[in-house]
């Protein structure tokens, strides 16, 4: 069973779909040296024309995707820092996202934003660890954060077939892992997955956090039965396979490397509660609202939702709800 | 590729001019909801450019973009349908005078966000490039676009990989209230130069001018150059939109408002046809504009069911935002 690197499995998707489709291209800075590792090998193989460097110029290149994809190709752009999404929120949601519906249909925008290292890489302070996948979320862009190898390689793999703009995000604590894969296929948009059953609590982890959160629910095994649910999409977002999941369970908690305010956990636990009667209080462990990462590494990770917090909350809506 | 002929350029201009007037009296009739940013006194620009242009090229424009969608041969009365909210419109009455869009005959768009056709428009070139076409294109903007850091950023784009993009600035001296002297530190042409872009400066309200001008970029782009500029220099005749006389801004001086309206397009290109042909395009312009009128008028208005129709071309649908 080969053994495949989160990071060279997003390289498997994109060469797999350069190969399979010439309208596929790559775009975006420092990518034909392969800066961030993920686009290795790339331009030697189909390239430069393909594989395209372009300037320091966030705003235009993700505009001049946009025109691509109007005229019928099939763009991806990576982008090396997930707080350059900051700038370009404009074009991608005021225009990609937006042309569709404003054109009545005559045009399709697909374009794939590409996000590897997203989240703190600990240490690069405040300008280089935001993890905005919830503000995709919110305008109702695709938006989908793998938390596997074989999910990173199958769902950008989706991305790039899909025929709207979806934002991937691949969170720098993932992109070491390694997993035995057999197969790699493409991963349905809106589809999560239970990468563990249990009876009492579904935890909902997004992204590098499902192992973490994996890791608290072997912990507690002797004392609380843990379900953990990935949903692998953010929008669209599984809400049956979830609502199904607590249906079983009663209790929700959700771990969500997002701010607290208007975040995907509060999403999550609203959309939950419209359709379940809960044994116990919802919980959440987040990003402080508002948060700015700190650069001193201990100031760093005492930002980011961590183990003992999830622990603690699962133990509090265990109490809540016996 | 060229459209030298006299008589269809003056019909172009004509064909705005009065679709704009039209547009204007359905807005204060209260057909058209939103108001619309007429293109009045501006009219030589889209004709004489859309003049050089041939049947791959593509282009997009701005909120102030009816005539560059109706110079590049959209259907009047589909245009007019879009405007007032109907299905029938170019956008399915879902973009509106701001967004009108005609994929299938390479216009992306007017777009509302200022500076924003240049990337786009360089993209979409270098696509059908790329697939072997001979494709040119043209970004219309306004003169309160060159201080938008995303259009610069087009020019270097556009400059460094030689797409063939025309860069129209429509200056008519005005961002809203705001004049050019008060707005743009150095030049407009200068804007260009900094990135090789070589640049020239017409007589907007010529159409004739401008059309020599475009006609002659297009050529050197066709052949190898990369992205152009032009300058041309008009006034709009009216508001910056139709909402402004209700709020009554007041920042041109009267005399310069008439001092430019004495330089109209119309006038001007109208003035290069015998009296008879220019009767007959007239009659002929107003004609197209009665039927657009009444086919506007008699269109469907979109369902409320399907508001949201459209959203992902995808197929994806959203949930409702009730209970």
């Amino acid at each position: 069973m080969p053994r495949l690197s989160y990071r060279r499995a997003l390289t498997r998707a994109l060469a797999d779909e350069l190969a399979r489709d010439e309208a596929v291209f790559l775009l975006g800075e420092d990518v034909q040296v392969g800066a961030s590792l993920v686009t290795t090998g790339l331009a030697k193989r189909f390239g430069t024309d393909r594989i395209r460097d372009t300037p320091l110029s966030e705003q235009a290149f993700t505009s001049f995707a946009t025109g691509a994809a109007l005229a019928g190709l099939r763009p991806v752009i990576e982008f090396q820092i997930p707080s350059l999404l900051f700038l370009v929120f404009e074009q991608i949601v005021n225009h990609a996202h937006k042309f569709p519906l404003m054109t009545g249909g005559q045009c399709s925008v697909p374009v794939t934003y590409l996000v590897p290292g997203s989240g703190s890489r600990t240490g690069w302070a405040g300008q280089h660890s935001d993890h905005p996948y919830s503000l995709f979320a919110h305008v109702g862009v695709v938006t989908v954060v793998p938390a596997t190898p074989a999910d990173a390689y199958g769902l950008l793999v989706t991305a790039i077939r899909h025929d709207d703009p979806v934002v991937v995000f691949a969170p720098a604590g993932a992109m070491d892992l390694r997993e035995d894969v057999d197969d790699l296929t493409p991963v349905p948009l809106g589809r999560g997955r239970i990468h563990r059953f249990g009876d009492d609590v579904t935890v909902v982890a997004i992204g590098h956090l499902v192992h973490d959160a994996l890791a608290v629910a072997e912990e507690l095994a002797d004392q609380v039965s843990v379900e953990v649910f990935d949903p692998r999409t953010l929008y669209p977002f599984d809400i049956d396979g979830l609502t199904e999941s607590v249906a079983r369970t009663g209790r929700l908690v959700v771990l969500d490397d997002g701010n607290r305010s208007c975040g995907m956990a509060a999403e999550i636990i609203a959309s939950v509660v419209e359709r379940v009667r809960l044994l116990a209080p919802p919980r959440r462990v987040t990003r402080p609202d508002g948060a700015v990462l700190p650069f001193a590494p201990a100031l760093d990770r005492a930002v980011q939702p961590g183990r003992d917090q999830l622990a603690t909350a699962i133990h509090l809506t265990m109490k809540d709800g016996s | 590729m060229t459209d030298a002929d006299p008589v269809r350029l003056y019909r172009t201009v004509r064909l705005i001019r009065r679709f704009e007037e039209r547009a204007v009296e359905l807005v204060h009739g209260g057909q058209i909801v939103g108001g619309i940013h007429p293109y009045l006194g501006q009219e030589g620009i889209a004709a004489g450019v859309c003049a050089a242009l041939g049947a791959d090229d593509v282009l997009a424009g701005t909120h102030r973009g009816h005539g560059h969608v109706l110079a590049r041969g959209a259907d009047p009365a589909r245009m007019l349908a879009e405007l007032c909210g109907r299905v029938t419109g170019l956008n399915a009455g879902r973009g509106g005078s701001m967004h009108a869009a005609d994929l299938s005959i390479g216009v992306l768009g007017a777009n509302a966000i200022v500076g924003a056709s240049g990337a786009i428009i360089t993209g979409a070139v270098w696509a059908h490039r790329r697939r072997g076409r001979d494709t040119v294109g043209v970004s219309f903007f306004g003169d309160g676009a060159v201080n938008e850091g995303m259009l610069l950023e087009a020019f270097n784009l556009a400059a460094l990989w030689r797409v063939p993009v025309l860069f129209v600035c429509e200056n008519n001296g005005y961002a809203t209230t705001m004049p050019v002297a008060g707005a743009v530190a150095g030049s407009i042409a200068g804007r260009a130069a900094a990135f090789d872009i070589p640049a020239v400066q017409v007589d907007g309200q010529d159409p004739e001018t401008v059309r020599v001008a475009a006609s002659a970029a297009v050529d050197r782009m066709r052949a190898g150059g990369g992205p152009e500029l032009i300058e041309a220099r008009t006034y709009r005749f009216d508001a910056h939109h139709t909402f402004e006389h209700a709020v009554r801004l007041d920042y041109r001086p009267p005399d310069e408002v008439s001092r430019a309206r004495a330089r109209d397009p119309v006038r001007i290109q109208g003035e290069r046809l015998t009296d008879t042909d220019r009767a007959a395009v007239d009659a002929e312009v107003e004609a197209i504009l009665d039927a657009a009128v009444r086919f506007a008028l008699n269109s469907p208005e979109p369902d409320p069911a399907d508001a949201l129709t459209y959203l992902y071309a995808s197929g994806l649908t959203a949930r409702t935002g009730g209970g």
